[in-house]
Order: structure tokens, then C-alpha cells, then sequence
């Protein structure tokens, strides 16, 4: 189980690779990388800052990461969020989870993404096109597919 | 106490986090808020719509009617948006 928050870029194959090192029990493992996008609401993105709060951040990543671990029979896990400012195209967000099986993978993945995104505490601050600044706003199907993770699931349904 | 604002709370405070005396009768988080609001007409902006903010009390999450004393390490901020 790690937790990162760093300003740099990270190289997905290398973490990857380094989740799944000398641990031949896992059989499976999945990853989603989240990135800037272009656009947001019909309106072009040049760029975005992310802000969080230190110390708490990586407390609730913690949080969520054992949370996965709890649910479902993992065998390691990494979470890597960047802060600052970043561009489209650059990435921002890492989770990467294996396990003997890829249901437990597959589903802690997604989970780990969707509860990120509602209880980490980061605020993204967009520059459109014309440089002008905006708090993005909190999305309420963002609240409903973290709420979808709300019934605790047993461990060995995960098989 | 410290108190902690992030993204557009903190610009319309105009600070990122300082350290507070308030009187006895803050007692709550709501307290706090109210209290702080007195201190700018920033802070009155940025603390204008209650429901639009979220708090953690020592890096914990909480609610408004959470108690709140000497010491605390309070963060107030708009709902998070990561990912």
C-alpha cells in the first residue's frame, strides 16, 4: 500500500511494474490514469492548477487505500496524485491495484477513483483559453458514484 | 487555533491560514464561522453560503455543529474536486 502526492509527472509502466515487482501471487492488475482534458462544460481548458492540503491529503488517500484493502483481497495497491499546475494531456491521477483475481483489481480500481475524487481533499482552479481563472465545481454524479461504493462488500466476494 | 482556507475561500480571505483567538462562546464549527466573518469583508464573502463549504477539524472531516477549542487545526473549503 503506498500513497503519493508530488508535483512531478510519473512514468505509469515504471509504477506499474514497480506494484507488481517480486510478488508472484498477483494475477491480476489494474490502473486508471486520469488526465487534463481540453475542454469542461463547452469551454476550452488551457491549462489547470491543483491545490490540496498537505498533510490531510495523504492522511485520506491513506484512508481510501485501506478502505480498497478492507473490501477486497489485494495483494498491493498505489495511489499517485499530482498537484500544481498542469496542462491538457498531462496526467494527474494514478491507481493501480492487483490481486491473485482481476475482480478484486477491477472493482478496487474503481472504487479507489471514485471515492478519490469525493473525500481528497484537491481544488482545481482552471484557466480557460483566455487565461481567465475557475474553481471547478463539484459535480454531483461525481457524489453518486462514490455513494455507489457505500455498502461495505465482503472480501471474499471479491473471489 | 489555526485556521486553514482553500481555493476560493482563500481568495476571497486573502490568506491561506492564521492563527486565532476567538472568544469562549465559539464553541462549534458554526461558531467559528460565524465569529470569523466579522473579521472582513472578505471573510464575509468567502463565508457567506454555508452550504457550499466543507470542514475538517485536525484533518479530520466534520460537520458544522462539531465542537471546536484551543488548539484545533480548523480547514474550511469548497466541496474537493480531484481526480
Amino acid at each position: 500500500m503506498t500513497v503519493r502526492v508530488q508535483a512531478e509527472d510519473f512514468d505509469p509502466g515504471r509504477e506499474i511494474e514497480a506494484v507488481t515487482a517480486s510478488n508472484t501471487a498477483i494475477g491480476g492488475v489494474a490502473s486508471f490514469i486520469g488526465l487534463v482534458r481540453d475542454m469542461q462544460d463547452g469551454t476550452g481548458v488551457g491549462a489547470m492548477t491543483l491545490e490540496h492540503y498537505p498533510g490531510m491529503t495523504e492522511k485520506m488517500l491513506a484512508e481510501i487505500e485501506a478502505e480498497a484493502n478492507r473490501r477486497w483481497p489485494l495483494q498491493s495497491s498505489l495511489i499517485v496524485h499530482r498537484y500544481g499546475r498542469l496542462e491538457p494531456g498531462d496526467r494527474i491521477v494514478l491507481v493501480v491495484t492487483a490481486s491473485a483475481h482481476r475482480q478484486a483489481a477491477l472493482e478496487a480500481c474503481h472504487f479507489l477513483i471514485d471515492w478519490l475524487k469525493t473525500k481528497a481533499p484537491f481544488w482545481k482552479l482552471e484557466e480557460t483559453a483566455g487565461g481567465e481563472g475557475r474553481w471547478v465545481e463539484a459535480r454531483a454524479t461525481d457524489d453518486a458514484a462514490a455513494d455507489r461504493w457505500k455498502a461495505p462488500r465482503r472480501k471474499d466476494a471479491a473471489e | 487555533m489555526k485556521v486553514l482556507y482553500f481555493a476560493w475561500l482563500r481568495q476571497h480571505t486573502g490568506i491561506s491560514e492564521e492563527q486565532v483567538s476567538p472568544p469562549a462562546s465559539v464553541r462549534t464549527v458554526a461558531d467559528l464561522v460565524d465569529w470569523l466573518r466579522g473579521r472582513g469583508p472578505g471573510y464575509a464573502e468567502a463565508l457567506q453560503d454555508l452550504s457550499s463549504i466543507r470542514v475538517a477539524v485536525n484533518q479530520e472531516f466534520a460537520t458544522l455543529d462539531a465542537a471546536v477549542t484551543e488548539g484545533d487545526e480548523v480547514a474550511l473549503f469548497p466541496p474537493m474536486t480531484g481526480g
